[in-house]
């Protein structure tokens, strides 16, 4: 199956829990049934794993994609350090969130999606995963003057790039130019749509 | 290829439709549960919440029933091979398959919460109706069926009782539960981003659907939804009766009401998709158990492999893809392959790239790194399902058509060209089409230089016959180094092109489409281009306003008509 980063899916899936809590409270509450005050908690839970776990965290290889706003959120949560981290606190945390909100029956659903995106979480960090936040990437000022070249040295007539090249450079130039080395690196960022 | 409008906007009218029929269920059986007479005393206990869940349940029945016919696979391409009449449009409809799935699935997600949230709440009251608050009809309603030979209405017999452990105890309420996490688990693994990141975690834990159909079958089976048996209401006048219930156990006028439970629908509505996609998995593994020749195996620089196969009974059109499977690696995975050989040929072709983790073990397996053959035997056993349709094969109904690869797109047009080539070859060929435009965008052509030969063969065989002038080319190179750009400057004055070897020179950079589409709309001015596309969905928004901006409002004049081929 390959490296599935269980951390992912658990993520996604406390994300849908979060917010069949939060459902399932407002019914409890709204109608006032009994217990409803396990709903007005099961709301609060709702919100707080929503929180918690909407900053995605990143892949170990690859790229993420961010969820819209999330950069507000990782800040939060990276104050909170090594407890944002482990995945064996979120998996505990879920757990013990999920409980409570299993006596009432709108917010059974909940407790049953949480339970298990705490299972997931507890796998993920069994494997070790751990999460990792988002950074935005420093924005690169393009370097004035840096792809200016030397002048030549030499005046003219002078001879083609490679017969004033070394030997040694020589034979690797030769090597180097019948097969087409990698893409060209533009020193302002361009946005390219094309595969 | 009449009515443009239809083209475009069929897709439109079809969401439309089902969403028609979706409210006229939900309202249909809203009106019905509001109204009907043998429902009246559910209604005093429950209220409006009894008429939204079944509401929402037959809008259930019905996505449930729809969501399995879009991933029939073989049942799709019979149907695209069998239809006579209205081919174009309809047939592209059927491409479309996944985002219908997609699409039946959030109308299933919004009638669940719909029917989740009513049944909790009429459970809710069910169990209220019990406690010594309740009073007047509400309570004679829920004591019924404690006496002998007395129907009950209210399926929670006591107050002492948790709403939770009624749900734990009937067969609805295990059913529910189980349904519902299934739905959940299915669609928090089906979200873009895993499928991107971990395709096979979505595949695996889409088979919970197994859990869900069976979960359906049997929800209805306790028959707690329960409305006055018709024997009952001949006997029992609601209007008349519904304010004398104290003397419902002793007078004549008006006696006890008797309930039954509603029975289950739902397996009616699904059994007919549920059998179908059996015989689909079936089909499924029958091709699976068929046997596969590898005729030839090459290895092509940068990590492609080409495998040439011959199956029986295997019937291919261009821009079709096959499912390989290669239980050596993985007994459960089938990967899509665009076909990249001609009909016409006796073998079959594909290409695979080593891309992750399946292609790359696939790659070693045939020892694609280098190492010697052990033999004919020594090849793994490869399992091939399909060929399944793509919208290429609509390239011979116009009379001019315009390919556009980008990348890895290039693919299903492989087979197309060949295709092409071996019809130019025929002797009588009333060839349709007579003009083809191809354009090629990548950005390092490294990855296909098997295309560039074909290519090559292509031009040379072509300008033999005196039929250079039926396909026209245009490669354009988005990347390069400065090497490359010296490398190319330097010969520029040559003949053929140096990167390719082809007479058609390489253009560096992309295309400026509004050139490319003035050009073509003046060179055919009344005739209907077909422009097919495969590539990265930026460019096929551009291709396809390009393709509206240069159609002409003139029935007569030139038309471009966009599709656009995806996995």
């Amino acid at each position: 199956m390959g490296q599935i980063e269980w951390a992912m899916w658990a993520n996604e899936q406390a994300l849908a829990s979060g917010l069949i809590l939060i459902a399932g409270g407002i019914v409890a509450t709204a109608g006032q049934f009994t217990l409803w005050y396990f709903g007005a908690y099961s709301i609060a839970a709702g919100v707080l794993v929503c929180l918690l776990e909407y900053p995605r965290g990143k892949r170990k290889k690859g790229s993420t994609m961010e969820r819209w706003g999330q950069k507000y959120l990782t800040k939060v949560l990276k104050v909170f350090g090594p407890l944002s981290r482990n995945y064996y606190f979120r998996a505990f945390l879920h757990l013990g969130l999920s409980a409570p909100a299993g006596v009432l029956l709108a917010t059974i659903l909940g407790t049953a999606c949480l339970a298990i995106a705490s299972g997931i979480y507890l796998l993920a960090a069994i494997r070790g995963e751990q999460w990792i936040p988002i950074e935005p990437k420093p924005k690169e000022r393009p370097q004035v003057g840096g792809t200016i070249k030397q002048p030549p040295s030499n005046p003219p007539p002078r001879p083609p790039a490679e017969a004033r090249k070394k030997p040694n450079e020589q034979e690797e130039e030769a090597a180097a130019a019948s097969v087409p080395s990698g893409p060209h690196e533009n020193p302002v960022p361009v946005t390219d749509e094309v595969v | 290829m009449r009515c443009w409008i239809l083209n475009e906007s069929l897709s439109g009218i079809l969401v439309l439709l089902w969403l028609g029929v979706n409210l006229y269920l939900f309202f249909d059986t809203y009106r019905w549960y509001e109204e009907e007479e043998s429902f009246f005393y559910t209604r005093v206990i429950l209220g409006p919440t009894l008429a939204w869940a079944r509401a929402s349940a037959v809008c259930l029945n019905f996505n449930c029933m729809l969501i399995l016919l879009p991933i029939s696979r073989n049942f799709l391409s019979f149907i695209r091979g069998a239809s006579v009449c209205c081919r174009g449009p309809w047939r592209r409809q059927l491409d479309k398959n996944l985002k219908f799935h997609k699409l039946v699935a959030y109308g299933i997600a919004v009638n669940a919460t719909i029917h989740v949230v009513a049944h909790v709440c009429n459970l809710e009251r069910y169990r209220w109706s019990q406690s010594a608050d309740a009073e007047g009809l509400v309570a004679a309603l829920a004591s019924l069926g404690d006496a002998p030979n007395e129907s009950y209405l209210n399926p929670i017999r006591a107050f002492h009782t948790s709403t939770t452990t009624e749900l734990l105890t009937t067969i609805a309420g295990i059913t529910g539960l189980m349904i519902s996490l299934a739905l959940i688990l299915i669609m928090t693994s089906s979200t873009e981003f895993i499928r991107q990141i971990s395709y096979e975690l979505f595949w695996y834990t889409h088979h919970v659907f197994i859990i869900f159909f069976i979960g359906l079958a049997f929800h209805g089976a306790g028959r707690i939804v329960r409305g006055q048996t018709p024997e009952s209401l001949l006997v029992h006048n609601v209007t008349f009766c519904r304010d004398r219930y104290a003397e419902w156990q002793a007078a004549a006028q008006c006696p006890a009401p008797q309930f039954s439970g509603k029975e289950p629908s739902a397996w009616k509505w699904v059994l007919g998709p549920v059998v179908l996609y059996a015989c689909e998995r079936i089909i499924r593994y029958w091709r699976f158990q068929q046997e596969v020749v590898i005729t030839k195996v090459v290895s092509h620089p940068s990590g492609v492999l080409e495998l040439h196969m011959t199956k029986q009974h295997f019937h291919m059109a261009p821009g079709q893809y096959i499912l390989l499977q290669c239980p050596s690696i993985s007994r459960l995975e089938w990967h899509p392959f665009t076909l990249t050989s001609a009909p016409q040929e006796d073998f079959f072709s594909v290409h695979v790239r080593a891309a992750g983790d399946w292609t790359r073990a696939l790659c070693q397996a045939f020892h694609a790194d280098g190492q010697a053959l052990g033999g004919p035997r020594s090849l793994p056993r490869l399992a091939v399902d399909g060929p399944f349709g793509a919208a290429l094969t609509d390239v011979f109904h116009y009379p001019v058509s315009v390919c556009i690869a980008a990348g890895i797109g290039v693919t299903p047009f492989a087979a197309l060209l060949k295709s092409l080539w071996y019809r130019s070859c025929e002797p009588h060929s009333q060839l349709k089409p007579s003009k083809v435009y191809f354009y090629w965008i990548c950005r390092d052509s490294r990855a296909f230089e098997w295309f560039a030969d074909l290519l090559l063969s292509l031009e040379t065989r072509m300008s033999e016959r005196g039929r250079a002038h039926l396909l026209s080319y245009h490669i354009f190179l988005t990347g390069w180094d400065e090497n490359q750009a010296i490398h190319i400057a330097l010969h520029w004055d040559e003949n053929t092109d140096v990167i390719t070897g082809l007479r058609q020179k390489t253009f560096y950079g992309r295309p400026n489409w509004n050139n490319e589409f003035r050009q073509m709309a003046y060179n055919h001015p009344s005739s209907s281009i077909g422009v097919f596309f495969c590539g990265p969905s930026a460019l096929s928004k551009t291709l396809q306003r390009m393709c509206r901006l240069y159609s002409s409002a003139d029935p007569r004049g030139v038309h471009f008509y966009y599709h656009r081929e995806s996995f």
